[in-house]
């Protein structure tokens, strides 16, 4: 079983939910990031999902495009993610998911990306434009390197299509809990309901739900339905409130404890 | 046919495909569905035969250019008038075709992106002949350069939304588009107005927009006795190019010619040229010849034509330039001026600027062929919208 699937299960086997956070790596630079992660997994925060940039993130809101277009102009590439998590792995054993869109793997080459990616102990990969159909210039290097292919679902995905993505599912399903860009709405926990009870049924690996949970009333409502509770760019956007001044860590600490604390 | 593209998860060889947000992957699936509902339907073509010929003014004339073929020295020069068409373009052809879909579809909200602006004055056109909502995504820079586009875009009764994100050009009017979409999925149709995105638009705008070549093809014959020696037309995403070539596919003697936009130049940073000077990528849902940095960070393109200022082209001619069935070749905005005044000055047609790229190639191509051999050229539209940009360009002031 991966790191992903293992830390995950082993917390609902204690009956906890697990907090999974979205930063963007390079926002405001790589240091500051790496300081971040090292905060989020002190805070409590059970994994990690590292945003790498892209010059044209289509399924994203106004909050991520900021901070994607922040990395890139701080010099972020995707190696230098990569070597980041490396020096993250030298402290911590917190899954790490890396997330972003295909075309900066697709140029680094993607048996060459699982190789350094496995190697910098990258635990799991999430690519919004990569739908399964997409994947198979790039999932069996994946598979070689263990690193686990996060698959998407939505509500607007039908109930056939969701059956088949779900009985594949690898590390854990990311159910995206509203149509929408990232960031944008209020979540409606009845409807997500219906879908994330269906998933769970049809699932191998936890189900965690994201897009639009931002506080921790809305933590707390997702948690009660699913595995895990993906908070993003709520968290960025306060990285990019704080990003000069020096309570930067201790907003975030404060901001991850209350999240926590209400799933 | 012997020609067979795409196969049937929309890939051209390894490009095309359908990379987007799991949220639209639904939305894809049902409009390639009934995409193919509709081309297996003679009521749908005839409903489109019938807004192409009443509404459109098709046939557009196949007109012999015979100034500027004398003047050049060489093959006899062939304009397709795709600028005769109401709202003074090839784009309509697809609107017209990808509007009839939504109406069948159910879908009463339409959705476009527009760089030069011809596209979303077609999209908004088509949109108030059958009442429909319509919203147009276009980035600051081209608001400011096609300003009489976007104010016949409101007169049309559609809202104009400003795209400031990234370069505020065509790529960024597409994200934002792609976007909305994501939010609107389930009630809205998003009419793409080239031969990329996501499978199955590269093909459904290509056969739309095939139209072109297929009247020019019959025009020819008529006129001439024959096919063409060459067939040339510009390419941003490549929609009125890949509508000139398709029927001509499988006529091997037909060279085709795909124009880009060279910009200040191929070798510096400022230019359009996907095929010649670009990468294999993925941007838009699908994967093509791209103008990217070395980590696949997708670069500024430029053009002095808003219409092929995009960093990207179909996944069509990305094939057809590996197949080495078309050529691909790039013109700047100092040669593209420069053919813009000869074809204004020696035939008294004012061609778009994205048109006046194919026009200037023919400087270097007729003069090489014999006065018995012709060319086909796509005017794919009329200059009225790039007035200000070639009076500024001229240093006069209107």
């Amino acid at each position: 079983m991966s790191n992903i699937t293992n830390t995950l299960k082993s917390l609902k086997d204690r009956g906890e939910k697990a907090l999974i956070t979205f930063i963007t790596a390079g926002d405001p630079d790589l240091a500051t990031s790496e300081q971040i992660v090292h905060t989020l997994v002190e805070s409590g925060v059970d994994l990690i999902e590292l945003g790498f940039p892209f010059s044209d993130p289509m399924a994203d809101g106004p909050i991520i495009q900021l901070a994607s277009e922040r990395a890139l102009a701080s010099g972020t590439t995707l190696r230098g993610v990569l070597d980041m998590v490396a020096r993250v792995r030298q402290h911590s054993n917190v899954p790490i998911v890396l997330m972003g869109y295909y075309n900066p793997i697709f140029c680094y080459g993607p048996e060459q990306f699982a190789h350094d990616a496995a190697t910098a102990g990258v635990d799991g990969l999430l690519l919004v434009d990569l739908p399964p159909e997409e994947a198979e210039e790039l999932h069996p290097f994946l598979k070689d390197a263990a690193i686990d292919l996060i698959t998407l679902l939505a509500p607007t995905t039908g109930k056939e299509r969701s059956a088949r993505l779900a009985a594949e599912g690898e590390g854990f399903l990311y159910y995206v809990s509203m149509t929408g860009v990232t960031g944008s709405q209020q979540v409606d926990a009845e409807a997500i309901a219906i879908a994330v009870n269906e998933l769970k049924e049809q699932s191998p690996v936890p189900v965690a739900v994201g897009f639009g949970v931002s506080t921790p009333e809305d933590a707390k409502a997702v948690a009660r339905i699913a595995d895990a509770v993906v908070v993003g760019s709520a968290l960025v956007k306060l990285i990019a409130e704080f990003s000069s001044s020096s309570s930067l860590l201790d907003e975030v600490r404060s901001f991850v404890r209350q999240l926590k604390a209400a799933i | 046919m012997s020609y067979q593209q795409p196969d049937s998860r929309g890939h051209f060889g390894q490009f095309g495909g359908r990379y987007v947000a799991e949220t639209l992957m639904p939305a894809l699936l049902e409009l390639e569905e009934s995409y193919n509902k509709c081309q297996a339907d003679p009521s749908f073509h005839a409903d489109f035969d019938h807004y192409l010929n009443n509404y459109v003014g098709r046939p557009s004339p196949l007109y012999f250019a015979h100034r500027l073929s004398e003047h050049l020295g060489g093959a006899k020069i062939y304009l397709k008038r795709e600028d005769l068409n109401h709202t003074g373009a090839h784009k309509v052809n697809n609107t017209v075709g990808q509007i009839l879909l939504a109406r069948r579809m159910g879908k009463r909200k339409v959705i476009a992106e527009t760089g030069a602006g011809q596209h979303g004055v077609a999209t908004a056109t088509v949109a108030a002949l059958f009442g429909l909502e319509c919203d147009i995504f276009m980035g600051t820079e081209d608001i400011r350069r096609q300003a009489l586009n976007v104010f016949r875009m409101k007169l049309l009764g559609a809202r104009v939304h400003e795209v400031t994100s990234g370069t505020a050009t065509l790529k960024d009017a597409m994200n934002e588009a792609m976007r909305y979409w994501v939010t609107h999925v389930r009630d809205t149709f998003y009419v793409i107005g080239t031969v990329a995105g996501p499978h199955p638009y590269p093909q459904m705008v290509r056969d739309f927009q095939s139209i072109i070549g297929r009247e020019a093809k019959e025009q020819m014959l008529a006129m001439e006795g024959r096919l063409p020696d060459v067939a040339v037309a510009c390419i941003g995403g490549g929609s009125n190019a890949m509508g000139l070539f398709y029927p001509f596919i499988d006529d091997s003697s037909v060279r085709l010619v795909g124009v880009e936009a060279a910009g200040l130049g191929v070798n510096t940073d400022k230019h359009a040229a996907s095929i010649s000077a670009g990468r294999v990528g993925v941007l838009h849902g699908n994967k093509s010849y791209l103008l990217q940095d070395e980590d696949g960070q997708i670069q500024h393109a430029h053009s002095i034509s808003a219409g092929l200022d995009y960093p990207g082209v179909g996944p069509e001619h990305a094939l057809l330039n590996d197949l080495g069935r078309a050529e691909y070749v790039s013109v700047t905005d100092d040669e593209a001026l420069a053919a813009f005044r000869m074809l204004t000055e020696m035939e008294g047609i004012i061609p778009a600027l994205e048109s006046a790229h194919a026009i200037a190639h023919l400087f270097k191509l007729a003069p090489e062929l014999s006065p018995e051999q012709v060319i086909l050229v796509c005017l794919s539209g009329r200059g009225d919208k790039d007035i200000h940009t070639v009076a500024e360009a001229m240093g006069v002031e209107l």
